[in-house]
């Protein structure tokens, strides 16, 4: 059974990585309104990250605050999923992570919303409204590219096929999420079925983040966003 | 922010003469400017009065967009998770800013697709600051404190700007910009109280970001073209020299509150004038940044073009399934 700690860091990481990668896109999106709606997501996902993040250091009781758990950890302790390391790829890579990540989440928040630890569920309460949203902003973009152009389908069809094999870690029974899948299933269904795309054939999972055995891309996410708490160590920012 | 006159007399280019305008509407016009009146975009307006307007809020909505560069290249390094959405959300600022002047402009009748046509092909200009580089996290601090803090002082006069739909815009955004330079100032006050390498950072950013936030305000009045018309019009509403003067008054006691020196030889306080005296601004660099030739120009429009580039697929798959489902819900 996992812990509130592991549970914290855990939905604490994802968030916090996901949230990294949307920000990589500021200043660089297809169209201004996407810059801000991205960033928009980034923001709330980082908040969800700095509550979750504290939450878990007060559980350790080692004196590790979420600054503390974020920028000093390394690859070997972090907990997030798989899915969220990806790279931010073309628009459509960021929206099938997106898509794919969000509609599982939303599904996990409402849970944990009503779960009985209440530090979690205040939390996570907070972060259903917010979840909601990037849940239905992806699902509009799957559909608009799905059913836009035949570049934009085709590009479409790449980013969920890059990042399908990552979607059997989010329903791991040992986190307790394995519950969650036939709602997801209906869910992402239903929203390729609008676009015109059929459901990604099964695969092979590729696993590991939960026991912090990720990509090779997590390491030089760590390194640009750890950079100056690592390089000057102990000080006030 | 950013609504220097970036040309200097020897370019200045003829817009309609004025008086090919009906004398009549015009002296209604200007009577109507005058009182403080506020222009709609159904009005009639002179043509020049019209160009006019559409170079300066396009030039200030581009120098919103290409403003979120420099900063943006510091989100993923931001120090803590609390400077990291602080930085987010200023940057998410900007570009909306960008997007409530693009419409501002539209409402002239120039589409915002001509408008950043107009900057990729370097026919539209944008704030010289932003073409220089953000090296250390200091420089977050100072674009805060100096540039978002040269923006307010530009752009609390245009919220009485006769346009109204520009006024309005400038409303909306001098709010935000408060919040942005006291975050900068906020970064920039925790690093000089900081280590010897913080300290050293801090007053680094403010000794390389100084003198070209002092170029924000545009050329000095006895070289800037258009200015007296942009007053009349009040489109403009003080000098460039008086709001730079206002700046280096209100910048320099910040500075010295918390232990850095500006990097100004000349600067001393004189009592007669009651403002400060500084030195002299390299106008050579300035105008050598407006012909684009700054440090990181290319950088930036290149960042700049290829967002665009990359992201017409984008933009074309949208309109196409607009048009699909369109024509399906006719059907139905
Ligand atoms: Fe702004
Ligand atoms: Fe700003």
């Amino acid at each position: 059974m996992a812990s509130l700690f592991d549970h914290a860091i855990r939905l604490g990481d994802d968030a916090l990585i996901l949230g990294q990668r949307l920000s990589e896109w500021a200043g660089h999106a297809p169209m201004l309104e996407i810059d801000l709606a991205l960033s928009n997501i980034g923001l709330d996902l980082i908040g969800q990250a700095t509550h979750f993040l504290k939450l878990a250091g007060e559980e350790e009781g080692k004196g590790r605050d979420a600054d503390a758990l974020a920028f000093r950890r390394d690859v070997l302790d972090f907990r997030n999923c798989l899915l969220v390391e990806q790279p931010n790829g073309d628009f459509a890579q960021t929206i099938a992570r997106q898509f794919l990540f969000s509609n599982w989440q939303e599904l996990l928040m409402t849970e944990i919303a009503a779960a009985p630890a209440p530090a979690l569920s205040a939390i996570g309460a907070k972060a259903v409204k917010e979840v909601a949203y990037h849940a239905r902003y992806a699902s509009e973009w799957v559909v608009r590219l799905g059913d836009g152009t035949e570049e934009s389908r085709a590009r479409m069809v790449a980013g969920l096929d890059s990042m399908w094999r990552f979607v059997d870690e989010l329903f791991d029974p040992a986190d307790g999420a394995a519950s969650l899948r036939p709602a997801w299933d209906a869910r992402i269904a239903d929203t390729l079925h609008a676009a015109s795309l059929d459901v990604p054939k099964p695969r092979r999972a590729v696993t590991g983040g939960r026991r912090g055995h990720h990509s090779e891309h997590l390491g030089h996410l760590l390194t640009e966003m750890q950079f100056l708490q690592r390089a000057y160590p102990g000080v006030t920012w | 922010m950013y609504t220097t006159e970036l040309k200097d007399k020897s370019q200045k280019q003829a817009a309609t003469p004025l008086s090919a305008e009906d004398p009549e509407r015009l002296a209604a016009f200007e009577a109507r400017v005058a009182a403080d009146d506020f222009i709609e975009p159904k009005d009639w307006m002179p043509d020049a009065y019209r160009k006019t307007l559409v170079r300066q809020i396009s030039q200030h909505a581009h120098s919103e967009i290409v403003g979120m560069l420099p900063e943006g290249n510091w989100i993923t390094r931001a120090p803590s998770l609390r400077r990291k959405a602080v930085l987010l959300a200023k940057v998410q600022d900007e570009g909306g800013h960008g997007l409530y002047l693009y419409a501002a402009a539209e409402t002239l009748g120039t589409s915002r697709d001509e408008m950043v046509e107009a900057l990729h092909s370097g026919r539209a200009k944008y704030s010289t600051i932003f073409n220089y580089p953000t090296l250390t996290w200091a420089d977050i601090g100072a674009i805060g404190w100096l540039v978002d803090g040269a923006a307010i002082m530009n752009q609390v006069p245009l919220q009485r700007t006769s346009y109204g739909p520009y006024a309005r815009a400038m409303v909306r955004i001098c709010k935000e910009e408060s919040f942005h330079q006291r975050q900068g100032y906020e970064i920039m006050t925790t690093l000089a109280k900081g280590s010897a390498e913080q300290k050293r950072m801090a007053q680094d950013a403010l000794d390389r970001w100084w003198w070209p936030s002092l170029m924000m305000f545009g050329p000095p009045d006895d070289n800037s073209p258009n200015s007296a018309q942009s007053m009349r019009w009040r489109i403009k509403r003080e000098s460039n020299d008086e709001i730079r003067q206002r700046f280096v008054d209100a910048t320099v006691p910040q500075a010295e509150a918390i232990g850095l020196s500006i990097p100004d030889a000349d600067l001393k306080w004189n009592e007669a004038r009651d403002a400060y005296d500084f030195g002299a601004i390299d106008w050579e660099e300035f105008y050598a940044v407006v012909r684009g030739e700054g440090p990181v120009a290319k950088e930036r429009m290149a960042a700049r073009v290829s967002a665009r580039e990359d992201g017409r697929w984008v933009r074309e798959a949208a309109l196409a399934h607009a048009e699909k489902r369109a024509v399906r819900l006719a059907a139905e």
